[in-house]
């Protein structure tokens, strides 16, 4: 905060990653995890094949679905079985207030699936953003979270200015905090453009929630007139109030699809019932990075087109690129992957930077820790090792909860969140560095069991390799990482003993 | 070790360990206002400049808010670093406080045009 530009930026970046350090840690993580949304949520329901599937009929049978169960609702939303989520799923919307109904159909059947009850890859989605709170109590806390965040990236550019030669450098046995800081510029630097881009489209994904007054200004507050000129959706015809008769739907979903090339991905019913519903046909994202969904209404009792969703004009195109970057739905395998990584490098500059943090405070020799870094330290640890304990204990609910439980899907949360509550305390509890290696272990043990349960609950053979490869691997790392930290505290030790010389000189600096 | 220059890169220390022990109740109290300078005088700015801008710019209304909006969050990042940089809380205030009436007073008169003007 003082003495040139510099040094208040240092400050700046110690503090602001330290407040938004535990949030955004988890944010990243589950965020990353969600690159493989699919993939998790066909491994949490293996009551169910991946394969192509028929959309038109598919849609069929959900809208037949929501006309038997919600016929009263002011919208019904059709999402077609795609060829890694086999299943149809159905939405109803009863009022703008109450949250939105939904329902899991078997695609041959329209009945609802025999599937387990889960939330599947969409849990750790919603947390990402969400934080599995009430959605606008959580999307501002991780709003908050990101853009301190971004200011932290930038403080962390100006206070590092041997930003390429830290790319070689990483100094683990100089010094515990050498190691430490090495290892959050190697981390940090190595990934700086997706740290960058992965935190600015984050915020601007939900910008329009965050900074709205744009919207106040030029369209008096009607964000749903600027999403219509923007060309993300079409236009919501209001009810007439009289009862209606649909022309049937799937020579107009046919009809949809005879323009666009894409797969056809959702059908909407607006007032559906009414003289006035409207029938939308939404396809998926042309390849491109724009977030943006080629979307057909139709007039529901006539058939006849009332709208296109319009080509994308400048500026919206890059606020919709933007979110396509944020989201990576463009990414084949192997960019998916770079994604991946990137992410876990994300993780891994938060995690460093925490326990820099704790490190660069270490009391001397015979000194007792203060209040504040015994505090952060159990939050570093009940963080950094109790969510992936809190996500195995979640894969392992996955499978060993009753198939037939009421209310599954809710406990699945309560195993994450329970798994990852009791990680914390124990994390405040244990000596510090014993907890570190304990709790690893535990990490690691947890994760290494997933694909032992899976195979012994489940019959799907060989079906899940890489998902169970993924879970060994992390198990692995995990594990090492605790072996390491108490094989390093061990030699540290060792050689404190060996060596009782004067106390150390503080670490807390750098050179220039 | 060769220390040439020494930078705080992990902890405050010189200038702001002296100023802590010195008054640590002051310290604190000059961190917590610009905590919420940044905060509120930040949001405030990039609020008020996406407004503006969103009637402003010159091109359809759908195009400027979403450039406005774009832009915003790249405004409150700058306007945070501002007031942590500066040297006085004085300076940060200031330096902050005269973009907001100067985008307050042309968003006061764009919305004057829009209210007088033919519909957007």
């Amino acid at each position: 905060m003082r003495q040139g530009f510099r040094q208040s930026m240092a400050w700046l970046h110690t503090w602001a990653g330290l407040v938004t350090g535990w949030v955004m840690f988890a944010v990243f993580v589950t965020g990353t995890a969600t690159y493989y949304r699919a993939d998790l949520s066909l491994w949490m329901r293996p009551e169910l094949r991946a394969g192509p599937s028929d959309a038109i009929p598919a849609a069929e049978r959900g809208i037949a679905y929501l006309k038997a169960h919600a016929p009263k609702a002011m919208a019904w939303y059709v999402s077609a079985p795609q060829p890694d989520r086999p299943v149809i799923a159905v939405y109803w919307m009863d009022s703008l207030e109450a949250p939105l109904g939904q329902a899991m159909l078997d695609v041959e059947s329209g009945a609802p699936t025999k599937a387990r009850d889960t939330q599947g890859g969409d849990f750790f989605y919603r947390f990402h953003y969400e934080l599995q709170m009430m959605p606008a109590l959580g999307r501002w806390i991780v709003g908050a979270a990101a853009m301190i965040l971004l200011i932290a990236l930038i403080s962390g550019i100006v206070t590092h200015r041997r930003i390429f030669a830290d790319f070689f450098t990483f100094r683990r046995d100089r010094s515990a905090q050498r190691g430490w800081l090495d290892a959050h510029n190697v981390t940090g630097v190595l990934a700086l453009p997706f740290h960058l881009m992965i935190t600015y489209t984050g915020i601007v994904t939900l910008g329009v929630m965050y900074m709205p007054w744009g919207v106040t200004a030029a369209y008096k507050g009607d964000d749903l007139r600027f999403y219509v000129e923007a060309a993300q959706t079409t236009t919501w015809r209001p009810a007439a109030g009289r009862p209606g008769e649909a022309v049937p739907l799937a020579p107009l979903l046919a009809r949809a699809q005879g323009e666009i090339s894409e797969p056809l991905e959702m059908v909407i019913v607006n007032n559906p019932g009414d003289a006035n519903a409207t029938v939308v046909a939404v396809f998926e994202e042309p390849h491109g990075l724009a977030h943006q969904h080629p979307q057909i209404a139709f007039d529901a009792a006539s058939g006849s087109v009332v709208e296109r969703v319009e080509p994308l004009k400048p500026a919206a195109r890059v606020f919709t690129s933007f979110m396509g970057l944020h989201e990576a739905h463009f990414a084949s395998t192997a960019l998916r992957a770079l994604f991946f990584l990137c992410g876990l490098l994300g993780a891994a500059t938060i995690a460093t930077g925490l326990v820099l943090w704790t490190v660069a405070r270490a009391p001397k020799t015979g000194e007792a820790p203060g209040f504040g870094l015994r505090l952060v330290r159990g939050l570093n640890i009940g963080t950094i090792l109790g969510l992936p304990i809190g996500m195995a204990a979640f894969f392992l609910g996955n499978r060993l909860l009753p198939v037939d439980l009421a209310h599954r899907a809710t406990w699945e949360g309560g195993v994450f969140f329970g798994a990852w509550a009791l990680a914390a305390v124990v994390s405040l509890l244990r000596p510090h560095r014993r907890a570190w290696t304990e709790l690893g272990l535990a990490a690691g043990l947890l994760f290494g069991a997933v694909p032992v349960v899976g195979a012994l609950t489940t019959d799907r053979g060989l079906d899940f390799l890489a998902f169970d490869a993924a879970m060994l691997g992390l198990g692995l790392a995990l594990a090492l990482g605790a072996r390491k930290v108490s094989h390093y505290e061990a030699r540290r030790q060792a050689a404190k003993a060996a060596r009782p010389g004067p106390a150390r000189v503080p670490e807390g600096l750098v050179e220039a | 070790m060769r220390v040439s220059k020494v930078l705080p890169v992990t902890d405050i220390s010189g200038p702001l360990d002296r100023a802590r022990s010195r008054s640590c109740w002051r310290y604190r109290s000059a961190v917590a206002a610009r905590v919420g300078l940044a905060a509120f005088g930040g949001y405030a700015l990039a609020g008020l400049a996406t407004a503006f801008l969103s009637l402003t710019l010159p091109m359809v209304r759908s195009e400027a808010v979403a450039t406005a909006t774009l832009i915003s969050f790249a405004i409150l990042a700058g306007a945070v670093i501002w007031v942590f940089a500066a040297r006085t809380l004085l300076r940060a205030a200031l330096g902050l406080g005269l973009p907001i009436a100067l985008v307050g007073l042309g968003l006061w008169l764009a919305l004057d045009g829009v209210a007088m003007g033919p519909p957007a």
